[in-house]
């Protein structure tokens, strides 16, 4: 009785199995290969020459550019923020820890359309700081110290999230160690700390660059859509696909698959580059 | 009350602390207050009038039943994405871990033209869907609960997924040697354990695609009363300068947002104390 009953378990147990990996090699594929598939063919369905035309176009070299230097500035920020930031809530016992990291986690649940309307009332023409900005000849909103603001906005947990439980993990002894016998702060991170979160920021960066390449909404509010001047690559994406140009919008879309696809390589690789090294520490 | 509740060796604290805390204000509490401060000017009879006028109800509609839908099937199709990739071994399985991430690190936006772009009555997959089942898919609720699909997938897959790896073995054979089904020993020993993270993965999938702009508003063709989205409605006051509208519209989204994380956090907490769980 009961050896028939195992038999049979195994035979379901191996029909599921099989079940199983089939619905979701057949799942991933339908979702989430073939549209990146598709945004290749149609980029390319035109030949080569209309594709590069498409990509070295001015007002697209120029997107690029933007979408670089807000990148560029928001993975800066949140860099220096995120090794601050995890600093301070690991190695430090004070109050309002709790809400501090909760302010830190908000703005990934905060829609980006959200994002962007709070800096434009922060910055914009009814905000009390306005005649100051005014004054001083700033132009923060619909002008590119506000795209790199929202961007910053959009991937500003993304790299403190990735230290702070590597930093929790790895607890205080071995600092409180090296500053009894009387290293400076910097010689402490540079030498203490930062092996133990080499892996982790690098990983953090990759993901917030990752985000802050394609940030849609939150700058689309907060951008001025000027050609040349203040249009993102994504932005551009959607400005050539409102006027019909597909091949161009999806020729402009595959500078940002070749990115994603970069990204994801770059993942897999760090986490097995980190995990390595983990295991050597133990 | 002290603001440091315990000294410590070592260095540094007060330049990380002032420099965490100056770039959280700018970015964060700055502008957060300035919503608030906005809001505190509005009349209530204005904000009353502008969050439950009929437009206005039926994109909060729109986002929040779509982005549900698409949070349940996510949940299932995470749960057995998860199980997939922790209890199996088959080949590709490698790739397609790698590939989960892939909605998180796409451009929405790109990503929002590609599915619309397909399920088109003349795209690959829209024409099928016409042909065969009648199913328009782009520019109708159907697309918008697909784009958010798309967008939800790593959410719960990331979070059932440790906690799948860590579920001792013994649990199973101990439910095994007592003669427990298989069908049995996943719903009574396993699933239990990991119903927080699944909850926790489930509302987070469901508060991001709420607020969901750039993959929807390509897909959803933004008909107004049928598939015109909350953020749409923000961004379109917007256009506008129509400040307080946006504002009034973008409390109610931080609201129910608010809610849904705070039924998760709460649902956490109970399962913490019960001592069950991991997560």
């Amino acid at each position: 009785m009961k050896n028939k009953r195992s038999a049979d378990d195994e035979k379901k147990g191996k029909w599921t199995r099989l079940a199983l990996i089939a619905f979701c090699e057949i799942f991933l594929l339908i979702f989430l290969a073939i549209p990146l598939v598709y945004i290749l063919c149609v980029a390319f369905r035109e030949g080569w020459k209309v594709y590069y035309a498409s990509i070295s176009d001015e007002y697209a070299v120029k997107a690029a550019w933007l979408t670089a230097r807000a990148t560029a500035w928001a993975v800066g920020i949140n860099t220096i923020f995120g090794l601050c930031a995890a600093w301070a809530l690991t190695k430090f016992a004070f109050c309002g820890k709790k809400i501090i990291s909760a302010l830190i986690d908000l703005p990934v649940t905060v829609s980006p359309i959200i994002a962007g309307l709070i800096f434009v009332l922060t910055f914009g023409r009814q905000s009390f700081l306005y005649p100051y900005l005014e004054k001083w000849g700033i132009q923060i909103i619909f002008a590119e110290p506000g795209i790199v603001l929202a961007t910053i906005f959009v991937t500003f947990p993304f790299i403190s999230r990735e230290l702070i439980p590597v930093l929790n993990a790895a607890g205080t002894d071995e600092e409180e160690a090296a500053a009894l016998m009387g290293a400076s702060a910097w010689t402490i991170f540079r030498k203490v700390t930062f092996p133990h979160i080499k892996w982790s920021l690098l990983y953090g960066i990759v993901l917030c660059s990752a985000r802050a390449m394609g940030e849609f909404g939150a700058v689309s509010v907060l951008s001025g859509h000027l050609r040349g001047k203040t249009n993102t690559l994504p932005l551009y994406v959607e400005l050539l696909y409102q006027g019909y140009d597909y091949t161009g919008a999806f020729a402009a879309s595959s500078l940002l698959v070749v990115m994603t696809v970069v990204v994801l390589v770059l993942r897999v690789w760090l986490e097995k580059r980190g995990g390595k090294e983990l295991d050597v520490q133990k | 009350m002290k603001f440091r509740t315990k000294e410590s060796v070592v260095p540094g604290f007060g330049l990380a602390f002032g420099t965490t805390m100056a770039i959280l204000g700018l970015i964060v509490i700055i502008p957060l207050c300035s919503l608030v401060v906005f809001s505190a000017n509005l009349s209530l009879a204005d904000f009353w009038k502008t969050v439950t006028s009929p437009r206005v109800l039926s994109g909060y509609w729109v986002s929040v039943s779509t982005a549900f839908i698409a949070s349940v099937v996510n949940a299932v199709v995470g749960l057995a994405l998860a199980w997939t990739l922790v209890r199996y071994d088959f080949p590709g399985k490698r790739f397609i871990d790698g590939v989960i991430e892939l909605p998180f690190a796409l451009p929405t936006a790109v990503a929002g033209i590609s599915l619309t772009h397909l399920t088109t009555e003349n795209g690959w997959v829209g024409k099928f869907f016409l042909e065969t089942f009648g199913l328009r898919i782009a520019y109708t609720r159907v697309g918008i609960v697909v784009a958010l699909i798309f967008i939800g997938i790593p959410f719960v897959v990331r979070a059932v997924q440790p906690v799948l790896e860590k579920i001792d073995p013994q649990c199973e054979e101990a439910a095994f040697i007592m003669g427990a089904s298989p069908r049995r020993t996943f719903w009574s020993a396993i699933f239990p354990e990991i119903l927080p993270a699944l909850i926790s993965g489930f509302s987070l999938a469901f508060a991001r695609c709420i607020g969901e702009y750039g993959s929807v508003v390509f897909i959803a063709g933004n008909i107004p009363y049928k598939t015109e989205i909350a953020p749409l409605l923000i961004m379109s006051q917007l256009q506008e300068f129509d400040y307080a509208s946006a504002a009034s519209i973008a409390l109610v989204m931080l609201l129910i947002a608010f809610l849904i994380l705070s039924v998760n956090a709460f649902v956490q907490s109970c399962v913490s104390k019960r001592g069950g769980g991991l997560a």
